[in-house]
């Protein structure tokens, strides 16, 4: 690093309007994943109003915490951690606060329209196709915005943390395109492009993908910079990084027929499903090992660093969803697991322990930078870490239980032939477990809320920071 | 049926998957040149610095690396044994529809018994059979309750099996051909020809028929219409016919609700209800004792 600084400054502006709004909207669509959680465990609370039933609240929901809360967090980092490792201002200042306000109307359309029953019935991708239309727009832009910066940048090599947002970006782009390929026959309703079990395994393709690229491979991007710079120590192994970022590209892509074992997909495509998902696992683990040992030589800092602790154990969490994942692709393993609450254990555990996990951290570290103040209260980061981490416990034990539960009721048959429990009775049995993921989830809501409080005391009353962009040593 | 009508994609199939996997060993290989520094000296760094970030030069992990060619070498035996290269069928010949016969074949040879021997069985006799029932109980728990519920007293459009009104016919041979080929009762619609009015007088005469209240000159002009339009299916007497499954409408038992505004529905824009064939689902042997618990459920 270099005292000499350009008359260059950093755009925070942008990064600060993310960066608010990853914390407003983790709120919301996790306050909407506790009620939906609240209705599976009491059905009453649907309360018989369509707009407010679990099946519409339900997309809302993810929708809220992966692309409003998790993209938010993705564009606030991504923005900051481009400009500061290649010392230089956002390319397209413009286009970048395009891509804030067309995303705020993107998440405010989804509010709108699902809640009214307006869906393309696609998981994770139920947007209708005026929107999606929006979402390109938007995507494109930060692509422009993004690589643009990458282009324009101080220094030669490019860091590990950019090849990961930017493998995030190109993917999402062409995911997102395919996927929602449609006829539109109205405003606001289409039809896919493709059918039948084709229909299914570009869906999966997209699906298993948005989980890999969006939710895996934007996250490390965010591990990348925040751990060493939260722990002041270098990357562990530059090595490790250059194989773990192509095998994860590479692999992800093929992942997806494992949500299709058991149907009507080819048994060629299941096959190779598989194969790809278990070839998965040492390089998704690529990443724990280098975001964990990366603080190795300074372990003691996680004692006394809350926010570390979030980073760290995000990173655990990652490892332990990354293993989980791989065996449950096996179909053997998957003929118990797939359709049962052990696949929403599984994906809570990598959407809460990791991405909402390096989310509150790399937010920690970065709000009070960008309004050049220091936490609050540190204490309050401590108590949030340990309600947040007890509340993901409570939630996939619980879905543990029920979901191995549900899976050996489904298949217990008496001496006759018949099976042993009807399927309501699989359902009766899930109660108790649906009110201890509740419990967990508003743990972990309750966690935010704290978050929240202490981040908006942190910047009361305070300035934008700004940042000259220094000149990077020649390196 | 193959999955391809050309050769090309096999050969398109394999070349991505193998050589995605041949280039990730490729990268191993390559990467794995970094060793660790002797003992007492610090790894070094790869001298290159962002925000303050450095890198450092660790080789790879033994054990990751060990880990990796062992998932990389099970995928590619996996691929020889199963099918998963194209049309390649892999060496074992496998394939999930054959798994599934054999799984039902075998099933069937092992429990397939067990219901033969109640097939030769009155239904009358067999409602009497504790074990059969209890068996019968589970199908129907199984196959029957998520419609008819799991008391079997039905609900809104779906009957209620444990009293002694049948659309169709309560003997046991007719309930088992219920069972057995299913049944689709249609009820039109009358508002079109009726018109609001109509309709509200069928429902005034339909009401009385039960010894309901509704004001006289309603009843007498539904009367009139129900003895044209309606007493084909249901007869003169509103007593219905098991036949053509429609109702007896003199009685207290409404399958798709008893208010004025339900049975106004009912005429004004008709009903479908449909009970679906069980034969090829179930085979004849579990319908047999399927149709003797229903039977023994009202022979209490």
């Amino acid at each position: 690093m270099s005292d000499l600084a350009s008359s260059e400054q950093y755009n925070y502006k942008v990064v600060r309007q993310f960066a608010i709004m990853t914390i407003v909207w983790g709120i919301i669509g996790m306050a909407v994943g506790v009620t939906i959680a609240a209705q599976l465990a009491w059905p009453v609370l649907n309360f018989d109003l369509p707009w407010f039933s679990f099946g519409r609240l339900r997309p809302l929901h993810t929708n809220a915490v992966i692309f409003a809360f998790g993209g938010s967090a993705l564009f606030a980092t991504s923005y900051y951690v481009v400009q500061r490792t290649c010392y230089t201002s956002l390319f397209s200042p413009r286009l970048a606060s395009f891509t804030f306000w067309g995303w705020q109307a993107i998440i405010l359309a989804a509010i709108i329209t699902l809640p009214l029953g307006y869906t393309s019935s696609k998981e994770y991708a139920e947007l209708e196709w005026p929107i999606d239309l929006l979402i390109g727009a938007v995507w494109v832009s930060y692509a422009v915005v993004f690589f643009g910066t990458i282009v324009k940048r101080k220094v030669k090599h490019i860091y590990v943390a950019n090849w990961f947002y930017g493998g995030f970006i190109i993917t999402v782009a062409v995911l997102h395109i395919f996927n929602s390929m449609a006829l539109p026959v109205g405003p606001l309703k289409s039809y896919s492009m493709y059918s039948g079990v084709q229909d299914a395994m570009i869906q999966w393709w997209y699906g298993h993908n948005a989980v890999g690229f969006f939710l895996t491979a934007g996250f490390l991007g965010i591990m990348y910079y925040f751990i060493p710079k939260q722990a002041n120590r270098p990357v562990y192994s530059y090595r490790l990084s250059v194989v773990h970022f192509w095998a994860l590209s590479f692999t992800y892509i093929w992942a997806g027929p494992h949500h299709l074992h058991f149907t009507a997909l080819p048994d060629w495509t299941q096959s190779l499903g598989m194969v790809m998902s278990l070839i998965l696992l040492a390089p998704s683990w690529g990443g724990m090992i280098n975001g964990i040992m990366t603080l190795s030589g300074s372990w003691e800092k996680l004692r006394s660093d809350p926010i570390l602790k979030f980073l760290i154990v995000s990173v655990s969490f990652y490892g332990m969803s990354t293993f989980e994942g791989p065996m449950m692709a096996i179909k053997t393993v998957n003929a118990l697991s797939h359709y049962t609450d052990w696949t929403i254990g599984h994906v809570h555990s990598g959407a809460l322990g990791w991405v909402a996990f390096i989310s509150i951290g790399s937010m920690y570290y970065l709000i009070p930078r960008l309004f050049n103040r220091e936490i609050y209260n540190t204490k309050l980061v401590e108590t949030h870490f340990w309600i947040a981490t007890i509340g993901v416990v409570l939630y996939i034990a619980a879905m543990w239980i029920s979901g191995v539960m549900q899976g050996l009721m489904w298949r217990a048959i008496n001496d006759d032939g018949t099976l042993t429990y009807s399927f309501v009775e699989s359902v009766s049995a899930m109660h108790p477990f649906y009110v201890i993921r509740f419990l967990g989830g508003a743990l972990f809501l309750t966690g935010m809320v704290i978050m929240a409080y202490n981040l908006a005391k942190t910047i009361a009353g305070a300035k934008p920071a700004v940042a000259e962009v220094p000149v990077p040593v020649a390196h | 049926m193959s999955d391809f009508f050309s050769s090309f994609w096999t050969l398109f199939i394999s070349a991505g998957t193998l050589g995605g996997i041949g280039w990730m060993i490729y990268l191993l290989i390559t990467n794995s040149t970094t060793k660790a520094p002797p003992p007492g000296e610090d790894v070094k760094s790869t001298g290159h610095e962002w925000d303050g970030i450095e890198e450092l030069n660790n080789p790879l992990p033994f054990w990751w690396v060990a880990m990796f060619y062992l998932t990389i070498f099970f995928g590619l035996g996996y691929l020889v044994f199963y099918p998963g290269l194209g049309a390649a069928k892999g060496i074992l010949g496998w394939s999930s529809a054959a798994e599934h016969s054999a799984e039902v074949a075998l099933a069937e040879e092992k429990f397939g018994p067990i219901y033969q021997q109640y097939a030769s069985i009155d239904i009358v006799e067999l409602a009497k059979d504790d074990k059969a029932n209890r068996t019968g109980g589970r199908l129907f728990a199984t196959y029957c309750s998520v419609c008819h519920g799991s008391d079997a007293r039905g609900a809104r459009g779906f009957p209620n099996l444990t009293d002694d009104d049948w659309l169709y016919g309560g003997t046991p041979e007719q309930i088992k051909t219920t069972i057995m080929n299913g049944r689709q009762g249609a009820m039109p619609a009358w508002k079109a020809s009726l018109g609001d009015e109509g309709v509200r007088n069928v429902a005034s005469y339909v009401m009385s028929l039960s010894g309901r209240e509704a004001p006289a000159e309603e009843i007498a002009a539904g009367q009139k219409t129900f003895s044209t339009m309606c007493a084909a299916c249901h007869q003169a007497d509103g007593t219905g016919m098991h036949a053509l499954g429609a109702p007896n409408l003199t009685d207290n038992t409404w399958l798709y609700g008893s208010s004025r505004g339900y049975i106004e529905q009912t005429i004004a824009n008709g009903r479908k209800g449909i009970m679906p064939p069980h034969k090829e689902l179930l085979g004849e042997n579990k319908v047999h004792i399927l149709a003797a618990y229903i039977y023994s459920l009202n022979q209490k």
